[in-house]
């Protein structure tokens, strides 16, 4: 065999290989979305959206409650998590060699390593134990600090993204040193901070385990936040261990609903990207 | 852009005349530079600056690269004071002042030292807001008053004939030689004394650099500017006084037609007939 054949052979299975690694890392992608649809769209109807749970036996109900539950814990993660983060990754992109920030970054990663259980755990004993009780701020506090070292990482690393022109720009004209970071350097990094942010709220609204001893569950309608809520995740995982076949379908529909949440935030980080982007660059 | 810039004889410019040219003889020293030397940590780049630069005058710096002209021109409005590990030592004063006596209000100094860099710089954000920046920032709230002088920087810039119907579109969607252009309207709004400006014209092409040296020539009557420049025939034509350095020092100063006809420094004369190195 020619070298110029045994060459071409290589490259082409070397192709082969690759193009089979692509396939493989897609296949659970695919084969999740199509159980989930296969297995959940039966459950999934109007009912699904408007109604509360039924009692066990009674078929049909919904997961009105743990839609919004969801909606309000992922809300109040940010609350907590975008004002702290932004600040921070503020700062450590100001003063990114203070002995400071070398250990605030290092401690945000860790944190960003820190099993989700133990985050919940956490807020279990910080904002539940004192006041006896679950409620919707602890679950929002626990996935709020799961939420944080991404903010922070983020938008230190897209803050000197920015070109330091654009600073000397802004203090050329008499801006002081933080106007100038929030009158051009943070909107300039705006687009993908918010990308950051949106990416981890997808991140956390698929978070189960903090949620167990923080927000726990609520079978009523309930949006007081100093009240235990129902969410998607918990909702999914109570229904799924449970003996009922009623149950398992809405689990799955519950399922598919929280892939299709988690993509919705996915698809709006992009489309808020290129919204920003076309009135910021070009 | 003649006609544009004469329409609006100095509506920006209160409290200083705008109806009388100053005669080349007449110098009024408006930034006096004294024993300047500085530093970027250990490496010294700026030894014993001495130069007097008059009020209403264009002054070029020239000299090869590396040789301290934009440190120079950044310590005049201590644009250096960001850069971790640099000082200067010695004299700076404008209008008799040292600028680098303690207590100085940085940023009111900048207000009165507008700068203009050799990488255009708009900010990503609309046309108008460019220029309107160093207004809002230094408490104009009035919307007219904000139209007007973005109405007439422009004008001065000779910008506003292209960009009058879209003001509100993003500045980054302008030409080159616009965005330096739109810089230099940005500076001139909040109506500074003195404008610094960092080879403004070395990206663009050659109809861009007329332009702007017609606006040097404009705006003098003006404001006092510096520029940096490594175009001898640019330094030659907008230019009154020509200060040539080399190796952090300031070899020759003085009369730009003298510079370039009849330098006292050999060196000098090598470097502007380009026999340099
Ligand atoms: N931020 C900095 N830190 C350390 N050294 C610097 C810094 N900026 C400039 N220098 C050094 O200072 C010297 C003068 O640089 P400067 O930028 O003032 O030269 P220049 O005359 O403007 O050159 P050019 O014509 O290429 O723009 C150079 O030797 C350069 O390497
Ligand atoms: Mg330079």
């Amino acid at each position: 065999m020619s070298y110029a054949t045994r060459r071409r052979i290589i490259s082409r299975v070397a192709e082969a290989l690759c193009a089979l690694a692509v396939l493989l890392a897609l296949l659970p992608l695919g084969m999740i979305l199509f159980y989930v649809i296969k297995e959940g769209g039966s459950a999934l109807n109007l009912a699904f959206f408007t109604q509360m749970p039924k009692p066990v036996g009674e078929p049909g109900g919904g997961m009105a409650n743990a839609i919004v539950g969801t909606l309000i814990l992922i809300g109040l993660a940010a609350l907590f998590a975008v004002p702290i983060g932004c600040m921070c990754g503020i700062h450590l992109s100001e003063y990114p060699a203070t002995r400071f920030s070398y250990t605030v970054r290092f401690a945000a990663d860790v944190l960003n390593g820190v099993p989700s259980i133990v985050v919940g755990i956490f807020a279990y004993g910080l904002v539940v134990l004192p006041v006896k009780r679950f409620s919707a701020i602890a679950g929002g506090v626990a996935l709020g600090i799961l939420m944080l070292p991404i903010v922070v990482r983020t938008t230190e690393e897209l803050l000197r993204l920015v070109p330091p022109g654009l600073r000397e720009g802004a203090l050329a004209l008499g801006a002081t040193r933080s106007r100038s970071v929030f009158s051009v350097i943070l909107p300039a990094a705006l687009p993908g901070i918010l990308t950051g942010i949106l990416v981890a709220l997808a991140r956390v609204a698929g978070e189960t385990a903090p949620l167990l001893f923080t927000a726990f569950n609520n079978r009523y309608w309930s949006t007081n936040i100093a009240q235990p809520i129902a969410s998607l995740t918990v909702q999914v995982f109570t229904y799924a261990i449970s003996p009922y076949d009623d149950w398992h379908r809405q689990a799955w529909a519950g399922a598919f609903l929280l892939v299709m949440i988690i993509l919705a935030l996915s698809i709006s980080a992009r489309v808020a990207v290129r919204r920003l982007e076309r009135m910021n660059r070009v | 852009m003649t006609t544009a810039l004469s329409t609006t004889p100095g509506g920006l410019t209160t409290g200083r005349s705008t109806m009388t040219t100053t005669p080349t003889t007449a110098r009024l020293g408006k930034i006096t530079v004294r024993h300047f030397d500085f530093y970027y940590g250990e490496a010294k780049v700026l030894h014993g600056i001495d130069l007097d630069i008059p009020e209403r005058q264009v002054t070029a710096l020239i000299g090869p690269s590396g040789c301290g002209k934009s440190t120079f021109v950044r310590s005049i409005n201590r644009m250096n004071d960001i850069i971790p590990e640099a000082r200067g030592e010695g004299v700076i004063e404008i209008d008799g002042k040292n600028i680098y006596a303690g207590g100085t209000d940085v940023v009111e100094l900048r207000r009165r030292v507008g700068m203009v860099f050799q990488k255009s710089n708009p900010f990503p954000k609309s046309i108008y807001d460019n220029v309107a920046y160093g207004l809002k920032i230094g408490g104009t709230r009035n919307k007219r008053a904000l139209n007007d002088a973005v109405e007439k920087s422009l004008q001065r810039a000779a910008l506003w004939e292209e960009v009058k119907d879209r003001l509100q579109e993003s500045a980054l969607a302008l030409s080159g030689g616009q965005q330096q252009r739109l810089c230099i309207a940005r500076a001139l709004a909040v109506d500074p004394e003195i404008l610094l400006m960092d080879e403004p014209a070395s990206a663009l092409d050659p109809i861009a650099t007329t332009k702007i040296e017609e606006l040097i020539w404009e705006l003098k009557e003006n404001y006092t500017i510096v520029i940096v420049t490594h175009n001898m025939q640019q330094a030659a034509r907008v230019s009154d006084l020509t200060a040539f350095f080399m190796l952090g020092k300031v070899i020759e100063f003085g009369d730009t037609k003298k510079i370039f006809m009849n330098p006292r420094e050999k060196m000098t004369e090598d470097y502007v007939t380009g026999r340099f190195g």
